[in-house]
């Protein structure tokens, strides 16, 4: 019961300990401009880490996400600037692109019966090279105003709030209801506990993962349309430090990757945890190496932490 | 007590099935009668875990006939057989441990909120699920602290207690027990084999496949002798001793009415 608790509080606790760390360090750290900047910085990791979740819930992984994302928003960018299809047609047929990807990943576990693990690898290196063909790994700039729109922000008071990171917080909204209050929400949950038992009780176990794998691509394509609407371009080499930040924001939040236990909105915390540490690091002057550093040990304490709470 | 009047609820006639070579069920006959528990015992590939899969739709028989209630029904899946009002309770007990004892009750049953929340918004009823789970453990006389407790916070009896709850929650007509006391201790099969009885008091068929005689012989109305792939014995618990019965079971002997009456 404790570590249940801990599961949920601990994120929490560590985002606030950042906060109050970095807003000691920094005075610039705990202004408006600059958290509203942090929730800019972390909007495509965190709309890539709902998809990761979902995944990492079922007791997978998807190490293709930040992949499949470029793959969209090159997708999306050449349709728009390239072959001059209007925008919100090719906003939906990059997005079409990486949930066909991810279905891919979900065919590929579910009736060819590979781990993941191996098959969101192949998959990764598959949708990389695959976006540097198409794109010739060239960048797409002079987008349509319509695919850089959700850079665009919205002022509240002194604020300036990206409406990127608006569509951030809707879907982490949507995605907890989702698992907590839908019948189907909760077979995610059952399939990374014990996926015979989700069998036998009659849950259709293949069309749920496949369903996970495919929201984990649409993720990705939301995630595309963030990542251009924040660089202002289709970028070939996006998404390859978003890639393994999911998982990092995932396990941070407090999802095990075991399967089967977490909260959907931990992984936010877990995306704002990456993100404030970055920029406090930032505003303190340290190189961007140390940053990485710290990432890296998080991730190894944040697992350590689950291990130890699933065995006491 | 079982009346050997009540009505037969589930009936098999001459199962067949082969795996390849091997012929796990050859004519094999089964029969439960309404409120009455069944044991089924046997050696290791005597066909007791083909028979019981095929009563319970997880495998298709080659040849045979089933009936339940008076019909005759062709199960193609377990779920065929659950819609038919037949629950089974696996040996690894499929439950979900993270998840609270009322979600395992609901677990692919989820009952949704009425009106456009759950129709349009599939949302689902958690405080009537909870409460209908608390009235039915409570029905059967299992103790639990909180219905939303994860089930992996109970103790291996307690936890078979919510398996076998659940299948009689939702079974019309037969729950199937495939070892429920396998994995237990004395105090809590006791428990078990109590919940069983109650099981069947509230009208259910149960069959019960154990290893166990003990609890074969505490609990069954009439025992099923596999062997070789058929029924080489069907008896009343009380017309038969338990060294007889290990005797049928291994070919020792065969089931004549002269090992009556019974010899404890």
């Amino acid at each position: 019961m404790i570590a249940r608790r801990l599961a949920v509080a601990g994120p929490l606790l560590g985002l606030l300990l950042a906060c109050t760390f970095f807003a000691l360090q920094s005075p610039r750290f705990l202004t408006g401009a600059n958290l509203s900047l942090v929730l800019q910085q972390v909007m495509v990791v965190g709309v890539l880490a709902i998809g990761q979740t979902l995944v990492i819930l079922t007791g997978g992984i998807d190490l293709a996400c930040g992949m499949i994302m470029a793959l969209g928003s090159i997708t999306m960018s050449m349709l728009a600037v390239k072959h001059g299809w209007h925008p919100a047609v090719a906003i939906a047929g990059g997005m079409g692109v990486t949930t066909i990807a991810g279905m891919i990943n979900g065919l590929l576990v579910t009736r060819i019966k590979l781990p993941p693990f191996i098959v969101t690898l192949g998959t990764m290196n598959i949708a990389f090279a695959v976006t540097q063909l198409v794109s010739r790994a060239q960048t797409f700039t002079d987008l349509p105003p319509l695919l850089t729109w959700l850079g665009q922000s919205v002022r509240v008071g002194n604020t300036p709030i990206a409406f990127g990171a608006l569509a951030m917080l809707l879907l982490y909204g949507l995605a907890f209801v989702l698992l907590r209050e839908t019948a189907a929400g909760r077979h995610v949950y059952a399939v990374g506990n014990n996926l015979e038992a989700a069998r036998l009780a009659g849950i259709n176990t293949n069309r749920l993962l496949l369903s996970v794998y495919m929201l984990s691509g649409l993720c990705a394509g939301v995630a595309a349309l963030l990542s251009i609407a924040r660089t202002g371009v289709g970028d070939p080499q996006s998404g390859q430090t978003e890639n393994l930040d999911t998982v990092t924001a995932v396990v941070l939040g407090g999802t095990s990757l075991f399967g089967g236990r977490g909260i959907v909105v931990g992984s936010l915390v877990g995306a704002l945890i990456v993100g404030v540490f970055r920029n406090g690091l930032t505003l303190m002057g340290v190189s961007s190496v140390y940053q990485i550093l710290v990432t890296g040990v998080l991730v190894i304490l944040a697992v350590a932490t689950d291990q130890w709470s699933r065995k006491s | 007590m079982s009346d050997p009047t009540a009505p037969m609820v589930l009936e098999a006639r001459g199962l067949v099935k082969c795996y390849g070579h091997v012929t796990a069920l050859d004519g094999a006959d089964f029969e439960v009668r309404a409120g009455e528990i069944m044991a089924v015992i046997g050696d290791n590939g005597a066909g007791k875990s083909s028979l019981i899969k095929a009563l319970s739709g997880a495998t298709i028989p080659d040849s045979g006939e089933i009936w339940l209630d008076g019909a005759r029904v062709h199960f193609t899946g377990p779920s065929d057989a659950r819609r038919a009002g037949i629950e089974t309770v696996y040996q690894d007990l499929a439950l979900a441990p993270a998840m609270s004892i009322a979600e395992n009750l609901f677990l692919g049953r989820e009952q949704r909120r009425s009106g456009l929340a759950g129709s349009l918004l599939r949302l689902l009823d958690r405080t009537r699920m909870e409460r209908e789970a608390a009235e039915h453990l409570q029905r059967l006389g299992i103790g639990i602290r909180s219905i939303t407790q994860a089930v992996e916070t109970l103790s291996g009896g307690q936890r078979q207690g919510i398996a076998v709850a659940r299948s009689a929650a939702f079974a019309r007509h037969v729950v199937i027990l495939d070892e429920p006391t396998a994995a237990l201790g004395v105090k809590e099969s006791g428990m078990v084999l109590d919940l069983i009885t109650r099981v069947r008091d509230r009208g259910l068929s149960v069959i019960l496949i154990s290893h166990n005689m003990p609890h074969v012989f505490q609990l069954a109305d009439r025992i099923h002798i596999q062997r070789l792939g058929r029924r080489a014995a069907l008896v009343r618990t009380n017309e038969i001793g338990m060294a007889d019965a290990v005797a049928v079971m291994t070919g020792a002997v065969e089931w004549t009415a002269t090992l009556q009456p019974k010899a404890v």
